[in-house]
């Protein structure tokens, strides 16, 4: 099982263990430009989205940021 | 300005409000206000207010009538650089409150110089893509500093939908998270300054050490 923003991401059958962060967030609707992504407590460089792989048991947060202040 | 009371004074009236070890802490400490409008004039006033010793002030921006209704600036200060504005204001409110101001809009190149001096960084922009740009390149550059970040506060929705959360170590997010400008609803004055009075109420907690993190991290430092 791989959480991100404490939901189980692989719970559709597919499983994205072995893939980048950068593939998951491509099959998102996230804004590259306005997040943040933290793994397992640490935050994840942006350069390293593309090299950095996910595991069973990660656990992902995307902190995605919207306008106002 | 005759009738100013001393820094004896308005530190003890401060003492008798917060608590002299509280008072000590946050005396000791520098801020770090990135963004001056809605959020950062709020949030400095506040930790002014407060008794935090030092403000780093950062905007690259001059005061616009747009911002009067829930900006902490005057109808006469529009067109004046917002550090310089409210820096003035500052000093009227808090006296003795040492200040540094840059005049300047922040990028990956040049954040970590400006923050270098702070014990927390309080990200206070508007635009999602300067909010992230902050947030990634503090927590990834300077692991060790402690970021208050804050997003979604726009519309008219109960402020009892604005709260705080640890995101991870040394990280903290105020708002509602969702709450976007850009989808056309506005900034309400009360609104922006709940999410603002989160910010700066998460910033005096960690300062007093009252955030667990901090606590343990200071005890390494044996502070």
């Amino acid at each position: 099982m791989i959480k991100v923003n404490g939901i189980d991401i692989d719970s559709d059958g597919k499983s994205f263990a072995g893939k980048s962060i950068a593939e998951y967030l491509s099959t998102t609707n996230f804004d590259m430009k306005r997040i943040a992504v933290e793994k397992n407590g640490e935050i994840v460089p942006k350069a390293k989205y593309a090299e950095t792989l996910l595991a069973e048991g990660d656990a992902l947060e995307v902190v995605s940021f919207v306008g106002g202040g | 300005m005759s009738n100013i009371p001393s820094k004896e004074e308005m530190l003890d009236a401060l003492v008798l409000r917060q608590g002299a070890q509280n008072v000590q802490k946050l005396q000791a400490a520098t801020v770090a206000v990135c963004g001056l409008g809605g959020l950062g004039s709020n949030v400095a006033i506040s930790l002014a207010r407060a008794g935090v010793g030092k403000l780093i002030l950062i905007d690259f921006d001059t005061v616009d009538i747009t911002n009067l209704h829930r900006q902490q600036y005057k109808a006469c200060q529009v067109g004046m650089p917002k550090t310089e504005a409210l820096s003035q204001n500052l000093k009227e409110i808090a006296p003795y409150l040492q200040m540094e101001t840059h005049f300047a809009r922040m990028t990956e190149e040049n954040t970590l110089a400006l923050v270098a001096h702070a014990d927390v960084v309080c990200e206070a922009f508007d635009k999602p893509e300067a909010k992230a740009m902050l947030v990634n390149t503090v927590l990834e550059k300077n692991p060790e500093q402690v970021l208050v970040a804050a997003s979604g506060m726009a519309g008219f929705d109960s402020a009892n939908s604005i709260s705080t959360r640890k995101v991870m170590k040394n990280f903290y997010l105020c708002g509602d998270g969702s709450s976007d400008v850009n989808d056309g609803i506005g900034l309400v004055a009360p609104r922006v300054m709940a999410c603002a009075a989160h910010e700066a109420l998460t910033i005096v907690r960690i300062l007093c050490g009252m955030e667990t993190e901090i606590a343990k991290k200071e005890c390494k430092n044996g502070k």
